[in-house]
Protein backbone atom coordinates (compact mmCIF):
# COMPACT_ATOMS: atom_id res chain seq x y z
CA UNK A 1 0.00 0.00 0.00
CA UNK A 2 0.94 3.50 -1.27
CA UNK A 3 1.95 5.63 1.67
CA UNK A 4 0.13 9.05 1.41
CA UNK A 5 1.65 12.19 -0.34
CA UNK A 6 1.75 15.25 1.63
CA UNK A 7 0.34 17.61 -1.49
CA UNK A 8 3.05 20.25 -2.51
CA UNK A 9 1.07 23.31 -1.39
CA UNK A 10 1.66 26.94 -1.95
CA UNK A 11 3.18 29.07 0.58
CA UNK A 12 0.41 30.10 2.85
CA UNK A 13 -1.11 33.02 2.42
CA UNK A 14 -1.39 35.45 5.76
CA UNK A 15 -5.23 35.76 6.54
CA UNK A 16 -4.42 39.56 7.11
CA UNK A 17 -1.19 40.65 5.13
CA UNK A 18 0.29 43.75 6.20
CA UNK A 19 -0.18 46.35 4.23
CA UNK A 20 1.49 49.98 4.34
CA UNK A 21 -1.66 51.37 6.17
CA UNK A 22 -1.63 49.17 8.77
CA UNK A 23 1.97 49.86 9.28
CA UNK A 24 1.46 53.89 9.15
CA UNK A 25 -1.84 54.00 10.77
CA UNK A 26 -1.03 52.64 14.01
CA UNK A 27 2.22 55.06 14.84
CA UNK A 28 0.17 58.07 13.21
CA UNK A 29 -1.92 57.17 15.49
CA UNK A 30 0.45 57.19 18.90
CA UNK A 31 2.07 60.15 17.59
CA UNK A 32 -1.43 62.53 17.38
CA UNK A 33 -4.42 60.59 19.36
CA UNK A 34 -7.17 59.40 16.94
CA UNK A 35 -5.66 60.68 13.59
CA UNK A 36 -4.91 56.84 12.92
CA UNK A 37 -8.90 56.20 12.76
CA UNK A 38 -9.31 59.64 10.89
CA UNK A 39 -6.58 58.21 8.52
CA UNK A 40 -8.56 55.32 7.90
CA UNK A 41 -11.53 57.20 7.29
CA UNK A 42 -13.31 56.09 11.12
CA UNK A 43 -14.03 59.81 11.66
CA UNK A 44 -16.37 59.59 14.37
CA UNK A 45 -14.15 56.74 15.88
CA UNK A 46 -11.55 58.88 15.54
CA UNK A 47 -12.60 62.53 16.76
CA UNK A 48 -14.17 60.50 19.80
CA UNK A 49 -10.50 59.06 20.56
CA UNK A 50 -8.93 62.42 19.80
CA UNK A 51 -11.41 64.22 22.31
CA UNK A 52 -11.00 61.49 24.97
CA UNK A 53 -7.21 61.35 25.22
CA UNK A 54 -6.46 64.91 24.62
CA UNK A 55 -9.36 66.08 27.02
CA UNK A 56 -7.66 63.22 29.64
CA UNK A 57 -4.28 64.98 29.00
CA UNK A 58 -5.29 67.88 29.77
CA UNK A 59 -6.98 66.97 32.70
CA UNK A 60 -4.13 65.64 33.76
CA UNK A 61 -2.08 68.47 32.99
CA UNK A 62 -4.07 70.70 34.74
CA UNK A 63 -4.53 68.94 37.82
CA UNK A 64 -0.52 69.84 38.16
CA UNK A 65 0.27 65.73 37.34
CA UNK A 66 3.46 64.79 36.95
CA UNK A 67 5.44 64.05 34.05
CA UNK A 68 8.00 61.05 33.76
CA UNK A 69 11.13 61.30 32.08
CA UNK A 70 13.45 58.51 30.60
CA UNK A 71 15.45 58.09 32.99
CA UNK A 72 13.62 58.55 36.45
CA UNK A 73 16.25 55.80 37.70
CA UNK A 74 13.77 54.12 39.74
CA UNK A 75 11.10 51.23 37.78
CA UNK A 76 8.10 52.51 38.63
CA UNK A 77 9.19 55.83 37.41
CA UNK A 78 10.23 54.00 33.95
CA UNK A 79 6.64 52.36 33.89
CA UNK A 80 5.17 56.37 34.56
CA UNK A 81 7.22 57.24 31.45
CA UNK A 82 6.22 54.26 29.24
CA UNK A 83 2.32 55.43 29.78
CA UNK A 84 3.14 58.66 29.60
CA UNK A 85 4.72 58.36 26.15
CA UNK A 86 2.06 56.68 24.68
CA UNK A 87 0.31 60.41 24.25
CA UNK A 88 2.59 60.84 21.42
CA UNK A 89 3.07 64.15 20.72
CA UNK A 90 1.46 65.34 23.61
CA UNK A 91 3.73 64.19 25.91
CA UNK A 92 6.56 65.46 23.79
CA UNK A 93 5.21 68.97 23.79
CA UNK A 94 4.52 69.08 27.59
CA UNK A 95 8.40 67.97 28.04
CA UNK A 96 9.06 70.79 25.57
CA UNK A 97 7.28 73.23 27.18
CA UNK A 98 8.26 72.36 30.32
CA UNK A 99 4.72 71.07 31.81
CA UNK A 100 3.31 69.45 34.47
CA UNK A 101 5.02 69.11 37.39
CA UNK A 102 7.76 67.45 39.25
CA UNK A 103 6.17 65.62 42.04
CA UNK A 104 3.02 64.64 43.33
CA UNK A 105 2.99 66.78 46.29
CA UNK A 106 -0.82 66.97 47.12
CA UNK A 107 -3.48 64.87 46.01
CA UNK A 108 -4.87 66.57 43.18
CA UNK A 109 -1.51 65.91 41.73
CA UNK A 110 -1.86 62.01 42.28
CA UNK A 111 -4.90 61.76 40.45
CA UNK A 112 -3.64 64.10 37.52
CA UNK A 113 -0.49 62.28 37.17
CA UNK A 114 -2.60 58.83 36.34
CA UNK A 115 -4.68 60.92 34.08
CA UNK A 116 -1.48 61.45 32.32
CA UNK A 117 -0.08 57.79 31.95
CA UNK A 118 -4.16 56.53 31.58
CA UNK A 119 -4.45 58.64 28.59
CA UNK A 120 -1.00 57.55 27.16
CA UNK A 121 -1.98 53.86 27.81
CA UNK A 122 -5.54 54.34 26.20
CA UNK A 123 -3.85 55.63 23.42
CA UNK A 124 -1.78 52.69 22.68
CA UNK A 125 -4.73 50.64 22.78
CA UNK A 126 -6.34 53.40 19.89
CA UNK A 127 -3.16 52.80 17.93
CA UNK A 128 -3.55 48.97 18.13
CA UNK A 129 -7.12 49.34 17.63
CA UNK A 130 -6.06 51.27 13.96
CA UNK A 131 -3.69 48.65 13.20
CA UNK A 132 -6.17 46.03 13.38
CA UNK A 133 -8.90 48.23 11.20
CA UNK A 134 -5.84 49.02 8.78
CA UNK A 135 -5.19 44.73 8.86
CA UNK A 136 -9.08 43.93 7.86
CA UNK A 137 -9.50 42.45 10.92
CA UNK A 138 -11.97 44.40 12.41
CA UNK A 139 -14.61 46.92 10.38
CA UNK B 1 -4.29 76.39 34.10
CA UNK B 2 -5.26 74.59 37.13
CA UNK B 3 -8.15 72.41 37.98
CA UNK B 4 -9.68 71.15 41.01
CA UNK B 5 -11.77 68.21 40.86
CA UNK B 6 -13.28 66.36 43.92
CA UNK B 7 -12.23 62.68 43.88
CA UNK B 8 -15.56 61.72 42.85
CA UNK B 9 -15.77 64.23 40.18
CA UNK B 10 -12.36 62.87 39.09
CA UNK B 11 -13.86 59.40 39.56
CA UNK B 12 -16.52 60.19 36.86
CA UNK B 13 -14.81 62.02 34.59
CA UNK B 14 -11.93 59.39 34.33
CA UNK B 15 -14.51 56.40 33.87
CA UNK B 16 -16.81 58.45 30.87
CA UNK B 17 -13.15 59.07 28.71
CA UNK B 18 -12.11 55.73 29.51
CA UNK B 19 -15.28 54.18 28.47
CA UNK B 20 -15.21 55.72 25.43
CA UNK B 21 -11.96 54.54 24.44
CA UNK B 22 -13.16 51.10 25.48
CA UNK B 23 -16.12 50.68 23.82
CA UNK B 24 -14.79 52.28 20.56
CA UNK B 25 -11.67 49.95 20.56
CA UNK B 26 -12.89 46.49 21.99
CA UNK B 27 -16.70 46.13 20.21
CA UNK B 28 -17.45 46.21 16.55
CA UNK B 29 -20.51 47.58 15.23
CA UNK B 30 -21.61 51.73 16.60
CA UNK B 31 -24.73 49.32 18.40
CA UNK B 32 -22.28 47.39 21.08
CA UNK B 33 -19.46 50.11 21.00
CA UNK B 34 -22.46 52.23 22.61
CA UNK B 35 -23.67 49.37 24.94
CA UNK B 36 -20.30 48.30 26.24
CA UNK B 37 -19.37 52.21 26.64
CA UNK B 38 -22.17 52.11 28.68
CA UNK B 39 -21.67 48.92 30.50
CA UNK B 40 -17.83 49.66 31.10
CA UNK B 41 -18.96 53.60 32.79
CA UNK B 42 -21.61 51.43 35.20
CA UNK B 43 -18.90 49.38 36.25
CA UNK B 44 -16.49 52.02 36.98
CA UNK B 45 -18.17 54.38 38.66
CA UNK B 46 -20.24 51.23 40.61
CA UNK B 47 -16.91 50.61 41.35
CA UNK B 48 -16.02 53.48 43.04
CA UNK B 49 -19.05 53.56 44.97
CA UNK B 50 -19.01 49.88 46.37
CA UNK B 51 -15.39 51.04 47.34
CA UNK B 52 -16.60 54.44 48.75
CA UNK B 53 -19.10 52.16 50.78
CA UNK B 54 -16.70 49.26 51.96
CA UNK B 55 -14.27 52.04 52.92
CA UNK B 56 -16.84 53.78 55.22
CA UNK B 57 -17.84 50.74 57.14
CA UNK B 58 -14.02 49.80 57.41
CA UNK B 59 -13.73 53.09 58.54
CA UNK B 60 -16.41 52.69 61.42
Amino acid sequence: MAKPTAKKSEPAQPEYPLTTNAVVAPIVGWLIPGAGHLMLKRYVRGILLMVSVVAMFLIGLGMQGRIYKPNGGDILDILGFVGDVGAGALYFLARFMDWGSNLAATAAADYGKTFLIVAGLLNFIAAADAHHIALGKKP
Amino acid sequence: MSITLSHFTAAVVFAFFASIVFGITQKNSPKEQFRYGLYCFAMFVGGVLVAGWLMWLIRR
